[in-house]
C-alpha cells in the first residue's frame, strides 16, 4: 500500500492566504492543485512536503475566457474544461487536440493546466503546447504579480521560475487571427505518456499559391528539446512558403536539434526520428486549419 | 485532523491523517468497501467515485480534499426502485465477470449516461478509457453501457 509521508494540510481561502502561507511554511510547504502528479510522488517519497496548501477553493484561479484580446486559462482550470471549451477550441484547436490525449477522461476530470505546467515533466503536453503558442505565465506573490513568457518559465526538468512562495495564476495567449494550429503525439497506447509529440501555430499570409509563412511557433514534448521548442525550426519557416519541402525541412532541423533519451518509451534515434516526422504532420495540420479559417473570413 | 464528508447523502465527521487517502476513508474507515483499491497509481480505475458530481479516481485524492464536498459511491447507485439501471444492464448483459472493476466502471458508466443519454460506443469506450477490466470483458461493458442507454431511453418514452 503506497501512503504519503506525514504531513499537514491546510485549506487556502484565497490566493493572498495561499502564499502567506508558503511564505509563512517556506520550503517545506507545496501547494496541491489535482494532485495527480504531487500525490504519486508523494506516495514513492519523491516529494516530501510537510505542509501541503490545498488550493482547489480557489475559484479566483479557475475559468477560461477571451478577455483583453487575449485567451486566459486560469491555472485551477481542468484539463476536462479545456477539452471542453469551445472558445479553447475556436481560436486555438491544438489545445483540443492536446487535451484530448492527455491521460484519461478521469483524470483530467481532475489534472489542473496549472498544475500540468508547474510539474515541468519534460513528458508534459501542455508544456510543449504552451510554448508553441508563446503563452504568458502571469505569476502571484507576496510582492504583486508578474507575468513571464512561457519560453523563460522552464528552467530544467521539473523546474520553472515559479518560486516557493508564488503562486501561477493564470496562463494568456494572444488572439490573432489568420491562424491555425494543432498537436500531434505518438503514444504507445491510450492515455499514456508521449514517445514524442510535436505542436504548431502557424500563420498564413494568404496567396495565389499556399501561401507565405508570417509566424510561426513549435512546440516539442518528451524529446529533450530545449525549452520545448525548436528555435531554428521555427526561424527557417518564417517567410517561407508554407509547402511540403518547407515543413519537410523544417522536421528535418527540429528532429538535429533535439536530445531524446532512451528509456522504456522507446530509443533516442525513434524519438529522434518522430521529432521530425511530427513536426512535418503538425504543421501540415496547421497550415490546412489556417487555410481553411482564411476561407471561412 | 477533522473532515465532514458526506458520503451517498450521509454526513460522516471523522478524525483523520492528513495522508489519509479518500479510497481507504471509504473502505476502511466506513465500511463501504463496494468501492476498489486497485493499482494504486490513478490508472486502474476501480477506485473511481463521484466527488461534487463528477468521477475522480479516490486513490488520488486526500480524504482531506473530500471534506465539505459530496462523495457518491456505487453503494449510492441503488435507490428506492431497487438496482440502478446500469447495475441491472450489467448483470443482464453480463458485463462483469470477477467484478473487481465493476464499481468504478459502473460509475463512470451512470455519469457518462447522465451527461450523453445516446453514447455511440466510441463515446463509450473513450469515457471508460481510464479503466482497466483485467477479465477484457470490455465488449460487454460496452454492451451494458448501450443497453442501460437503450432501456432509460425506452423508459422515458414511455412515461
Ligand atoms: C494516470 C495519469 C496519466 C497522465 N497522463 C498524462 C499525459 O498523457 N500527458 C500529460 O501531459 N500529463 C499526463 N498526466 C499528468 C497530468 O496531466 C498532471 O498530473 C496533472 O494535470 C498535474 O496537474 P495537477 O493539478 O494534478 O497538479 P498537482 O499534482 O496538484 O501539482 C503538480 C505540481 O505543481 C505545483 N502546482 C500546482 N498548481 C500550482 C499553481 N497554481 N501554482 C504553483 N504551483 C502549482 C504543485 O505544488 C506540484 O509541485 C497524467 C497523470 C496521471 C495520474
Ligand atoms: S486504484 Fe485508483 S486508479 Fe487504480
Ligand atoms: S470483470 Fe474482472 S476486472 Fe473487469
Amino acid at each position: 500500500m503506497q501512503v504519503p509521508a506525514h504531513f499537514e494540510y491546510q485549506r487556502a481561502t484565497s490566493v493572498d492566504h495561499a502564499i502567506a502561507l508558503l511564505t509563512r511554511y517556506g520550503a517545506e510547504a507545496r501547494v496541491v492543485a489535482g494532485g495527480h502528479s504531487l500525490i504519486p510522488m508523494m506516495k514513492l517519497r519523491l516529494a516530501q512536503p510537510e505542509m501541503l496548501i490545498d488550493i482547489n477553493d480557489l475559484h479566483e484561479l479557475g475559468g477560461i475566457r477571451v478577455e483583453g484580446g487575449e485567451l486566459r486559462i486560469g491555472a485551477m482550470a481542468r484539463h476536462s474544461e479545456l477539452l471542453g471549451s469551445a472558445v479553447a477550441g475556436e481560436h486555438y484547436p491544438m489545445l483540443h487536440d492536446a487535451e484530448r490525449v492527455i491521460a484519461d477522461p478521469v483524470v483530467r476530470n481532475r489534472g489542473t493546466i496549472g498544475g500540468s505546467v508547474c510539474q515541468a515533466d519534460p513528458s508534459e503536453d501542455l508544456s510543449g503546447a504552451f510554448t508553441a503558442l508563446r503563452a504568458t505565465a502571469v505569476i502571484r506573490g507576496a510582492e504583486g504579480v508578474r507575468s513571464v513568457p512561457m519560453r523563460a518559465f522552464f528552467t530544467g526538468p521539473y523546474q520553472t521560475v515559479v518560486g516557493p512562495a508564488e503562486i501561477l495564476a493564470e496562463l494568456r495567449i494572444p488572439v490573432r487571427p489568420g491562424g491555425g494550429s494543432a498537436y500531434v503525439k505518438v503514444d504507445r497506447r491510450a492515455g499514456d505518456w508521449a514517445v514524442a509529440a510535436a505542436a504548431a501555430a502557424l500563420w498564413l499570409e494568404p496567396g495565389p499559391g499556399p501561401g507565405t509563412i508570417t509566424d510561426v511557433g513549435l512546440g516539442l514534448t518528451a524529446v529533450g528539446a530545449a525549452g520545448f521548442t525548436a528555435v531554428a525550426a521555427e526561424e527557417f519557416l518564417r517567410g517561407r512558403p508554407a509547402t511540403e519541402e518547407t515543413f519537410a525541412e523544417a522536421g528535418r532541423i527540429a528532429a538535429e536539434h533535439c536530445r531524446p533519451v532512451a528509456d522504456q518509451r522507446g530509443p533516442a534515434d525513434y524519438k529522434r526520428h518522430l521529432a521530425g516526422e511530427l513536426t512535418v504532420r503538425t504543421l501540415r495540420r496547421a497550415a490546412a486549419r489556417a487555410r481553411a479559417r482564411g476561407q471561412e473570413a | 485532523m477533522q473532515i465532514t464528508v458526506t458520503v451517498n447523502g450521509t454526513e460522516h465527521v471523522r478524525e483523520v491523517e492528513p495522508r489519509l487517502l479518500l479510497v481507504h476513508l471509504l473502505r476502511d474507515e466506513l465500511g463501504l468497501t463496494g468501492t476498489h483499491w486497485g493499482c494504486d497509481t490513478s490508472n486502474c480505475g476501480a477506485c473511481v467515485v463521484w466527488m461534487d458530481g463528477t468521477p475522480v479516481k479516490s486513490c488520488t485524492v486526500l480524504a482531506a480534499m473530500a471534506s465539505g464536498r459530496h462523495v457518491r459511491t456505487v453503494e449510492g447507485l441503488e435507490g428506492h426502485a431497487g438496482l440502478d439501471q446500469v447495475q441491472r444492464s450489467f448483470i443482464r448483459c453480463h458485463g462483469l465477470q470477477c467484478g473487481f472493476c465493476t464499481p468504478g466502471m459502473l460509475m463512470t458508466a451512470r455519469w457518462l449516461l447522465d451527461h450523453n443519454p445516446d453514447p455511440s460506443e466510441t463515446e463509450i469506450r473513450e469515457a471508460i478509457a481510464g479503466q482497466t477490466c483485467r477479465c477484457t470483458g470490455y465488449e460487454n461493458i460496452v454492451r451494458s453501457i448501450r443497453h442501460a442507454a437503450r432501456a432509460e431511453k425506452s423508459r422515458d418514452g414511455a412515461a
